[in-house]
Order: C-alpha cells, then sequence, then structure tokens
C-alpha cells in the first residue's frame, strides 16, 4: 500500500508539489491574521496553479520549445505551447491583483495602525457600527 | 436623533474618510467611545413606552442582550480568527482539500506524456498553423498577440486599471495624514542609501546589460522565446535598479508621473486601434493587409513586433509605477 502510494506520488512529482505548493498558500489565507501574510498566501496559491499548468505543458521525448526551428511545423516536433500562453495571462492578472490587494493594506495601515486583521475589526466595532 | 447619526451612515463616513482623510488614531478610538453603539441602543430602547419596558422580565432580557452581541460580533468579520473552533476548521477544510485534489492528480495523466496531450487538436491547430497565419515563429507570441489578441489588450488594461486603483488608493490624504508623509518621508530621507557606492558602481556595471537585454527581448519576442510581458518586466526592474542606486532627483529627469502617463496611454492607444483595425478587416488575423515579410527576420510578423512594443511599454511603465508608489506612496 505505501509503496504504492510512493510510487505514485513519485511519479507525478510535479503536479504534487504545485499542490502542496497551493495548500500552504490557502492554509496561509485561512490561519494567518496579517494581511500581508494573506496576500503572500495568496500568491503561492497563484504560483501552484501556474506550476501545475505548466508541467502539464510538457511532453518528454525529444521536443523542443515551441518555437519553430528550420521551419519544422509537425506538432509532434514541439512542446504543448497553450499552457504557456494561459499562465503567461494568469501571471499578469495576478500581479495586478496583487498591487490592488497591497494598496487596500497600506490604506488600513494608515487608518487603523495595524495589520492584524482581528484588531482591524475590533476597531471597527468601536467606531460604532 | 443624537447628533452623530450621521457616522453611522456608510456613506456618509466614507465621504467623511475622503474629504478628511484617516484621523488619528486616538483622536478616533476617543470619539467613539463617546458614541459606542450600545449607548446608542440603549438610547434607543429608552424612547419605548416605560410600560412595555417593565413588561420585560430579567431572562427576556438578559437573552435580548446575548443576542444583541452576538449579532454585533457577526458583524466584525475575521474577530474569529483566534478561537479554537475556526483554526481546527480552517485546518480541517485545507488538509482535506488539499488530500482531495492529490487524490485526483494521481490518476491525471503522466508527466510528460507524449499520448495524452500530443493529440490536443487545439494544441496541435496552433502548432501547424501559427507559422504561415502569423508569421510569428515564437508560438506562444502568435497565440497571445494575434489568435488571442483581444484578450491581451484586456490584460494590459487590466494591469493599467491596477496602477489606477492604486494610484487612488495611495493618494487619498487628509491635512493630518499630510503631516505624516512629511514624517515619512524624511525617515526615508534618512535611511534611503545616499551615494552608495557598491549599489552605484553595481548598478553602472548592470544597468547597460540590463536595459539592452529587455528591449532584445521586447524586440525579438516574435522570434525568440519572450516578448512584451518579460521583456517589459526586465525594462521596469533595471528602472528600479536606477531608482535606487540614483536617487528621485536623477530619473526625474527622464521618468516623471507625466512621462508614465503619456507612455502608457498611448501605448494602450494604439493597441487598441491596431485592434480596431483587426476588427475592421474582417477579424481574421491581426496582419490583415500588413506585409509580412519573411519568417525569422526581425521586421516580419505585420503587427505583432508593434504590438509587443507596445505592451513592453505599459509593462515598464507598470512595474516602476507600482514600485514608486509603494515606496514613497505617491508617483
Amino acid at each position: 500500500m505505501l509503496r504504492h502510494v510512493t510510487e505514485l506520488v513519485n511519479q507525478h512529482l510535479d503536479e504534487v508539489a504545485a499542490l502542496i505548493l497551493f495548500g500552504v498558500g490557502f492554509t496561509m489565507l485561512l490561519l494567518d491574521k496579517n494581511l500581508i501574510k494573506k496576500i503572500i498566501g495568496f500568491s503561492m496559491m497563484d504560483s501552484g496553479i501556474y506550476l501545475f499548468l505548466a508541467s502539464y505543458g510538457y511532453i518528454g521525448g525529444l521536443r523542443s520549445a515551441p518555437v519553430y526551428t528550420n521551419g519544422v511545423t509537425d506538432p509532434a516536433a514541439y512542446v504543448n505551447p497553450l499552457p504557456a500562453g494561459l499562465v503567461l495571462t494568469g501571471i499578469v492578472v495576478s500581479v495586478s491583483v496583487t498591487a490592488v490587494m497591497l494598496g487596500l493594506t497600506v490604506r488600513l495601515y494608515q487608518r487603523y495602525h495595524t495589520l492584524d486583521m482581528d484588531e482591524i475589526a475590533e476597531q471597527i466595532r468601536k467606531e460604532g457600527k | 436623533m443624537p447628533a452623530n447619526k450621521k457616522k453611522h451612515d456608510a456613506f456618509a463616513r466614507l465621504a467623511d474618510w475622503l474629504e478628511n482623510g484617516a484621523q488619528p488614531l486616538d483622536e478616533e478610538i476617543g470619539e467613539s467611545l463617546a458614541d459606542e453603539a450600545y449607548e446608542e441602543e440603549n438610547a434607543a430602547e429608552k424612547t419605548i413606552p416605560s410600560v412595555e419596558v417593565k413588561k420585560q422580565t430579567p431572562k427576556k432580557k438578559k437573552r435580548q442582550e446575548r443576542h444583541r452581541r452576538k449579532r454585533r460580533d457577526a458583524l466584525t468579520v475575521g474577530a474569529y480568527a483566534d478561537a479554537w473552533w475556526y483554526r481546527v476548521t480552517a485546518f480541517i477544510v485545507c488538509v482535506s482539500l488539499v488530500g482531495l485534489l492529490l487524490y485526483g492528480v494521481v490518476r491525471m495523466p503522466l508527466f510528460g506524456n507524449a499520448d495524452t496531450l500530443a493529440d490536443s487538436e487545439v494544441a496541435s491547430f496552433y502548432v501547424t498553423h501559427t507559422l504561415e497565419e502569423t508569421g510569428a515563429v515564437n508560438i506562444v507570441t502568435g497565440i497571445i498577440l494575434d489568435y488571442r489578441g483581444f484578450d491581451t489588450l484586456g490584460e494590459s488594461h487590466v494591469l493599467f486599471v491596477a496602477v489606477s486603483s492604486v494610484l487612488l488608493l495611495l493618494s487619498i490624504r487628509g491635512e493630518k495624514d499630510e503631516q505624516e508623509r512629511l514624517l515619512e518621508s524624511d525617515r526615508e530621507q534618512r535611511t534611503e542609501p545616499d551615494h552608495d557606492l557598491v549599489l552605484q558602481g553595481g548598478a553602472r556595471l548592470l544597468l547597460p546589460l540590463v536595459l539592452i537585454f529587455g528591449i532584445y527581448i521586447i524586440l525579438n519576442g516574435h522570434l525568440s522565446p519572450g516578448g512584451g510581458f518579460s521583456g517589459g518586466a526586465v525594462l521596469g526592474a533595471g528602472l528600479i535598479l536606477y531608482q535606487n542606486a540614483f536617487g528621485y532627483d536623477r530619473i526625474g529627469k527622464f521618468f516623471t508621473y507625466r512621462t508614465f502617463r503619456a507612455v502608457s496611454v498611448s501605448a494602450l492607444l494604439f493597441y487598441a486601434l491596431a485592434k480596431g483595425y483587426h476588427f475592421l478587416t474582417g477579424a481574421n488575423h491581426i496582419p490583415g493587409g500588413i506585409p509580412e515579410g519573411t519568417a525569422g527576420a526581425i521586421l516580419s510578423g505585420g503587427l505583432l513586433l508593434p504590438l509587443n512594443i507596445a505592451v513592453g511599454c505599459v509593462v515598464t511603465c507598470t512595474m516602476y509605477a507600482l514600485y514608486t508608489m509603494f515606496r514613497r506612496g505617491a508617483f
């Protein structure tokens, strides 16, 4: 049983690593009270997904990167170009989202002088909700 | 009606915030202690005819009190992050989610297996047709700037909108914040490396290489791995290095807020016009009507090269603007 599991994990090392990265980021997002660390967790989730997608674009054997060499247009000569394009889009969007989140965090810090979500909630309550 | 009723209207508070900026903390807490929500609710209760109040048994009142406190606690998101049940539940959710995903993942096709993904019709279509249809040697560039050019237009706009919203968020300041900002900039002037020899020497050595490499990645994006996004990121990093080594004054001579605005807006406009032209000519492919040149030459691929340059300009400006805004709080 254990040998079976190790074998499976060994065969899918990339995906397992990506998922563990995703899980660590998700746990951080849920369990950490510090807003900056929540944002870091969010970015880690993003990275996990990109690693997952990009690893599925790879095809073994003697295949080159998706750039035409010597005018060969045979699909069997190149790895899958689609995940690269998708991941590029994802990275750009995640950069924008991270920037906006950080901007909001800066505003929160300027107003409440803390990054702790609980304390911010407490102060909002004191302000009179 | 209490005088500070206005404060409890979310919009009025937001307007107040925008107008006057954040107040110093102790002042605000003092103010809010004076008109605690609690008191007001009690006051509201007093207006109820006293007969009714007397009717309530102490038990009922206690229950009401508890109910009210519960409701108030529920209003404050995140205040439960310390509770043991929250931590345990979150941990269980995380572990079971990862376990479930792992269970699914080990049943997916093997890593690097040719039979499963190479046969995907879409991927083979792109590999077979990108060269003749778009003139791009780099298939990924052909996909993102031609087949999915509209998507990339939106993407560049997402970047621009992100910069705009960060600029908006960081520039909401009242008078009291202004003092704080002065303090901040004073502190920064003291901590900023002033004529750091190692940094400046390193920057002098590295900057030409970084900038040339970034420009190469952008210009060669349709021929070799790279393109507007990656090259723009490299150029942006070069500008950030320049700013760190030589200070705001030196970079202010050639890159200011006005430069940022002019470059990114005109790049986006150019992209939008190119895309509009593409729609006008039948929405087949971006190069419609523009000489494609021989594939592999730097001037080939129709509009791919100009579009790469436009995207590169937007990304460079975005990277540098984000860094500067987070560092100084303003551009």
